[in-house]
């Protein structure tokens, strides 16, 4: 069935910028504060207060404009978006409507070796709402609270063009977009604590169509995995629904990653009517070329920049180089292992098996970890000169994981060196080869599990410390003279 | 410019109004002798004249990113007319 449509995706995100306080106000913006503590009459919405803009916010709007290869607005203002919801307490939401301060721009995203260039519309700056939290029950509670401590966090809100045709599309697009944020220093980008979120718009069409079919929005994506899984839920659902003869409804629909599917969410009566007009209280911006080279010129490397450098100087892939560049500590934490041992592959692979592994396993951060670039380069040079064996180093990682110490201290306490001693693996050969002459016939024969047998012996012998590729050879050598 | 019934009920719901039948009408009337009003202003030549975005002649008024603290709990929350664990306590919107 899905070969006879075509998905289309459009992106809206919504990020947090790093600022200290607030857009229009003073209040700090950290998070986790207790209810309605940094909080004044300007972000509570109090009658004849003022907004002054941050001027950090537009710095940080700047900047992500030039990442995502935008034009910067010379002259942009701000508007009134017209709403009721407990938790907007002014009535209005303090946006940008026709003059956004990020015009156009692209970023690309590679999926199974295929770039596709995503288009973005625009980017605008605006204040973030309050926060609902729904008292007791939520099905039987007549009442929710209201914390305004994120009222008047600064959002960059990010549109881009509905150029992607997969749900893995978006996802790349999610996270490339992520990773340019992070380099770019403007967003801590946790998904989890809402400094960064996600509404997905989805249609379908008949293959070769070249009109949009009627889209929804799918709201309340808080991970990459619910960004995927919505998208291919909600994709599915147009297309059984087009093949059933019914009509799609635009409309905005709720992500439930408990159930798994997408609901629909408000009421038909309820109009979309924002009735935008020019925020009165806030002058206008001129944004003179002067400032946005100043930007340009303080931009760091961006994760494209970086991806291409590790291709170019170390031959990595494509995949393995967005991998890495995946945040900025990512990329230190390559640059500095490699600095200290060369194998640019070897240290990649580590880094994206079992170091993210355990990361995911444990809910955390490279930059938390206290498994250090050092830690991992000393491991793979045991590795190297054939001290500890690739199995052994696997345990040796983890218990760096766990306990931060050095792998010479845990190879030692965990009795973990391989025998790499031609002198000593020789009279256990022997040993085995002669207390199993049978097995011995049956090699003689052309059995090749006898072969497999005397490895597992020996193995078995010096508790898996032998190293399996000399053990592997000598044997071969020592069966060859029978 | 003659506002309908059905533009001002569009309008009142936006705003959550609730207008009874006789309101919908005197508002109808009122509106549109405003909007009346205002089309006053389509007479004058505008050709070349760029949107007024701000009627003051001031652009790029910022603070800088430092922290202030902000208002006490108690004093902001108290003109809400209901309160619990700090926060405002309002009808459950779904
Ligand atoms: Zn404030």
């Amino acid at each position: 069935m899905s070969k006879d449509y075509e998905v289309v995706i459009g992106l809206e995100v919504h990020a947090e910028l790093k600022t200290k306080s607030k857009i229009f106000c003073a209040c700090s913006t950290a998070f986790g504060a207790e209810p309605n503590t940094q909080v004044c009459p300007v972000c509570s919405g109090f009658p004849g207060m003022l907004p002054v803009l941050n001027e950090k916010a537009v710095d940080c709007a700047i900047k992500t404009g030039l990442a995502l290869n935008s034009e910067i607005a010379e002259f942009c203002k701000f508007d009134r978006k017209n709403y009721f919801y407990p938790d907007l307490p002014k009535a209005y939401q303090i946006s940008q409507y026709d003059l956004p301060i990020c015009k156009g721009g692209y970023l690309d995203i590679d999926v199974e070796g295929e770039r596709t260039r995503v288009g973005i519309t625009r980017a605008h700056l605006e204040e973030d709402a309050g926060k609902l939290v729904h008292q007791g029950d939520i099905t039987t509670t007549p009442f929710s609270l209201v914390d305004l401590n994120r009222s008047g966090v600064p959002l960059l809100e990010i549109v881009s063009e509905p150029d992607m045709r997969s749900a893995q599309q978006a996802r790349a697009y999610m996270e490339k977009l992520r990773s340019i944020l992070l380099f770019a220093d403007v967003s801590d980008c946790k998904m989890e604590e809402g400094s960064l979120r996600c509404d997905a718009n989805v249609s379908v069409r008949p293959w070769g169509e070249q009109k949009l079919g009627t889209r929804t929005e799918i709201k309340n994506l808080n991970s990459f995995r619910a960004l995927e899984r919505a998208i291919e839920y909600e994709a599915k659902r147009q297309m059984e629904a087009l093949e059933d003869g019914e009509v799609i409804v635009q409309e905005t629909r709720t992500w439930d990653e408990g159930k798994g599917v997408t609901r629909s969410m408000r009421s038909k009566e309820e109009a979309h009517d924002y009735r935008y007009f020019p925020e009165p209280d806030l002058p206008p911006l001129r944004i003179d070329r002067d400032w946005v080279d100043t930007v340009r010129k303080s931009m760091p490397e961006m994760p494209v920049q970086a991806g291409q450098r590790l291709m170019d100087q170390y031959g990595l892939s494509q995949y393995d180089a967005d991998l890495i560049t995946q945040s900025p500590q990512n990329l230190k934490f390559f640059d500095e292992t490699l600095a200290l041992y060369a194998d640019a592959k070897a240290v990649s692979n580590w880094m994206m098996g079992d170091l993210t592994r355990l990361l995911n396993q444990n809910g955390m951060e490279i930059q938390d970890a206290k498994v250090k670039p050092a830690l991992l380069a000393e491991m793979l040079r045991l590795m190297a000169d054939g001290t500890i064996s690739g199995k052994m180093a696997k345990t040796v990682f983890e218990e760096m994981f766990v306990s931060g110490l050095d792998p010479q201290t845990i190879i030692k306490e965990k009795g973990l060196v391989q025998i790499s001693d031609a002198n000593s693996l020789l009279p256990l050969i022997d040993e085995i080869i002669n207390n199993n002459p049978k097995v011995l016939q049956d090699y003689k024969n052309g059995k090749e599990k006898a072969f497999g047998f005397f490895i597992g012996q020996i193995m078995k012998a010096t508790k898996g410390q032998a190293n399996p590729e000399m053990v592997n050879n000598l044997l071969k050598e020592r069966l060859n003279r029978e | 410019m003659a506002l309908t019934i059905k533009e001002v009920e569009y309008v009142a719901q936006l705003a959550r109004l609730q207008l009874n039948e006789d309101e919908k009408q005197i508002f109808a009337e009122q509106l549109s002798s405003i909007l009346e009003y205002v089309e006053k202003l389509n007479e004058l030549p505008t050709d070349g004249v760029e949107p007024l975005a701000h009627i003051l002649p001031v652009y790029n008024v910022f603070r800088a990113d430092e922290i202030r603290p902000g208002t006490p709990r108690e004093e902001i929350l108290a003109n809400a007319p209901l309160v619990e664990e700090g926060q405002y306590k309002v009808p459950k919107i779904m």
